[in-house]
């Protein structure tokens, strides 16, 4: 027997729960100023100018401060969305296809009425941006409810063809018919006023995205703590013999929570396509849809974490622009930084479920 | 279309396969033992970067081949202690792999982008290359695509005839009970997990040095992720994986095929075709039934005892 052991706590401790996220924080920036030094840059340097600078630099701050809630934004909205399915056990990792199908098809829905200057065409794109995503879950869904079919593998190789079906159509059907035959459609936010995902406050980088992840992480909450569908997820997830005797239905829940991820990551890519990228182009996704899966579990599966969890996350993006800028970081070294905060979170998520224990085990129990 | 010429195109399809044929067969050994290693994707884009560098380094693929077996595994001992040691979600810290994967490479390979790989010699095996239509599919191929053959029979003797593979497999099936046989499913698991990103290592190393052969960012492409589906349709058999692998080299090398011979199909839709037919055959695979999964794939072992 070995000396250090672990015992299974009969719940995980909340406590720990709690603070596990933090630790792993604090112990990334240690891994990733060691590998910034290796890197050649100064570790303390490169720490403030990602974590400090951006919110409270003079020069830089009023520039980065509103990028933390356009880049925080799309994070929480399909985190949140995420999150639902991983409590239930429900693998969707495909959030990067159906962000960009639920851009697409948003944004086709609004240039389909160039140059309208019609009030509703917003909230049509927006239905239709949801519709996007939302159809493209519902792939693997009906696949696996129907088939059995392995959601993760079926999700993720959905993502290589949306990549591809938004080059096609960057180039073709949605292609700016005044833009000289260059890729990519119509400018939404410059061109076309009634179908532009505007700043709501000048200066915030609060847009129309932003107030619906805020909504989206009150409904979740609602959702989860106080909804029957809410206790079945969670059922599911920590008991799935338990949920099938209490009459849950796997089927149902596969149906909800890669629907409303699907919808959620969908909604994410219009209101980004309408607004900060402000076009559809061959490279108009930048991966928030695999991000969004860290924040996701750095926010512990749960809404109010998520928020919190997309708002560092959200940091270390615009930390790691500045890094770029200031210091010539190459901009690898901050997704590398993020995939450790994964690690770490993960590793130290066994304080929150095992006690350690030191010596050798009581032989009667 | 008459410049597709059928001979060289089972001749590429060989080559195609073999990036994914190689971590197709770590990865099966690495479910065979009971662990869901989703981090394929990100152990053989570092194999490519680590294996291209060291091979523009040295001059040599066989050193480049050598270290990105080792980079891949020492890739998965970072998954090995997260998930065997400190219990972790296996999906979770899979993904958590790949996505640190695609960041390494990405800052290993700034250097290397438009550099050239230093080539590696085919065999060119004297009388049986010249066989008509026989000798340029089957005889004419770099090493590593027997080698890769030879992988297929080795880890099938292995599983099948040798104690190994069935210690391997009891732990896969059951780790409880391979635990009370006093089997050590940790270290069996570790040794496992080694192999798969050792293999992964290679299959990436494949592409950047022999299949493309340089270095992009991101050049995977989803690879990895098709050779875990690849395993699933194999059932967890040596030989399908073979099956599988070649399936799908055969499907990405015609739509290249037919890419460059100006097919009339756009070229995104062809680009897309392995992943459209990667779902179809999951869902054809599922309808039959999984059969043969491990039973204890992806569950967490805890020793209470």
């Amino acid at each position: 027997m070995s000396l250090i052991r672990l015992e299974k706590r009969p719940a995980p401790s909340r406590l720990l729960s709690g603070l596990t996220p933090i630790l792993a924080v604090i112990a990334t920036m240690f891994a990733g100023g060691i590998m910034f030094a290796a890197l050649g840059f100064s570790p303390f340097e490169a720490i403030r100018i990602i974590f400090w600078d951006p919110l409270f630099d003079p020069q830089f701050g009023p520039y980065s401060r509103p990028q933390l809630l356009v880049k925080a934004g799309p994070l929480i909205l399909i985190a949140t969305g995420l999150a639902l399915g991983f409590r239930a056990g429900i693998w969707n990792i495909g959030a990067e296809g159906q962000y960009i199908m639920g851009a697409i098809v948003g944004a086709g829905a609004g240039l389909a009425f160039y140059p309208s200057e019609s009030f509703l065409i917003f909230p049509f794109m927006v239905l239709a941006g949801a519709f996007g995503g939302w159809a493209w879950a519902m792939i693997p869904a009906i696949l696996k409810t129907r088939f059995g079919t392995n959601e993760i593998l079926v999700s993720l190789m959905l993502v290589y063809v949306a990549e591809n079906i938004l080059a096609s159509v960057s180039s073709g059907l949605l292609r700016n018919p005044d833009g000289m035959g260059f890729p990519g459609s119509r400018n939404l936010r410059r061109d076309f006023p009634a179908a532009s995902n505007t700043e709501i406050f000048a200066d915030t980088g609060m847009h129309w995205g932003v107030v619906a992840a805020f909504i989206a992480v009150i409904l979740a909450y609602v959702l989860m703590s106080r909804h029957k569908m809410g206790f079945s997820i969670r059922l599911a997830g920590e008991a799935p013999r338990a949920a099938r005797f209490a009459g849950v239905s796997p089927a149902r829940l596969i149906i909800f929570c890669l629907g409303t991820a699907g919808a959620l990551a969908g909604l994410a890519g219009l209101f980004e396509v309408s607004g900060p990228a402000g076009q559809i182009s061959i490279d108009f996704n930048t991966g928030y849809g695999f991000t969004a899966i860290i924040v996701a579990f750095l926010g512990r599966l749960h809404p109010v974490g998520i928020l919190l969890a997309g708002l560092l996350m959200a940091l270390t993006y615009i930390g790691g622009e500045l890094a770029q800028l200031m210091l010539g970081m190459p901009a690898a070294a901050i997704q590398l930084f993020q995939g450790m905060l994964l690690f770490f979170l993960l590793a130290m998520d066994v304080f929150a479920n095992y006690r350690v224990r030191i010596g050798t085990p009581e032989i009667a129990k | 279309m008459d410049s597709i010429n059928p001979i060289l195109l089972i001749a590429s399809l060989m080559v195609a396969s073999t990036p994914i044929l190689l971590a197709a067969l770590g990865e099966m050994v690495v479910e065979k033992a009971g662990v869901l290693n989703l981090g394929v994707e990100g152990m053989m884009i570092t194999g490519a970067v680590v294996g291209f560098a060291i091979g523009v380094n040295t001059g040599s693929s066989w050193a480049g081949f050598a270290i990105a077996a080792i980079a891949g595994a020492g890739l998965s001992m970072i998954f090995a202690i997260i998930t065997q040691m400190l219990l972790s979600n296996q999906v979770a810290t899979g993904l958590g792999l790949t996505l640190f994967g695609l960041g390494l490479s990405s800052l290993i390979g700034k250097p290397y982008v438009g550099m050239k790989a230093p080539g590696f010699a085919k065999l060119d095996i004297p009388v049986l290359s010249d066989i008509p239509v026989l000798g340029p599919i089957l005889f004419r191929h770099d090493p590593m695509v027997y080698l890769s053959l030879a992988a297929i029979l080795g880890v099938w003797y292995l599983l099948t005839y040798t104690r190994a593979g069935l210690v391997l497999r009891a732990v896969g099936e059951n780790h409880n009970a391979a635990h009370a046989l006093g089997y050590k499913v940790v270290r069996v698991r570790f040794m496992a997990i080694a192999f798969g990103g050792a293999m992964a290592g290679l299959g990436g190393a494949y592409v950047s040095l022999v299949r493309v052969p340089q270095w992009v960012e991101g050049m995977t492409a989803g690879a990895g992720w098709i050779a875990l589906a690849i395993v699933v349709f194999a059932s967890w058999r040596p030989w399908r994986i073979l099956l599988g692998a070649y399936l799908f080299g055969g499907i990405t090398v015609l739509q290249l095929n037919l890419q460059a011979a100006g097919s009339t199909v756009p070229v995104e839709y062809l680009s897309m075709s392995p992943y459209l037919v990667t779902i179809l055959v999951l869902v054809i695979i599922s309808v039959r039934g999984n059969h043969g999964a491990p039973g204890s794939l992806g569950r967490v072992f805890h020793a209470s005892h």
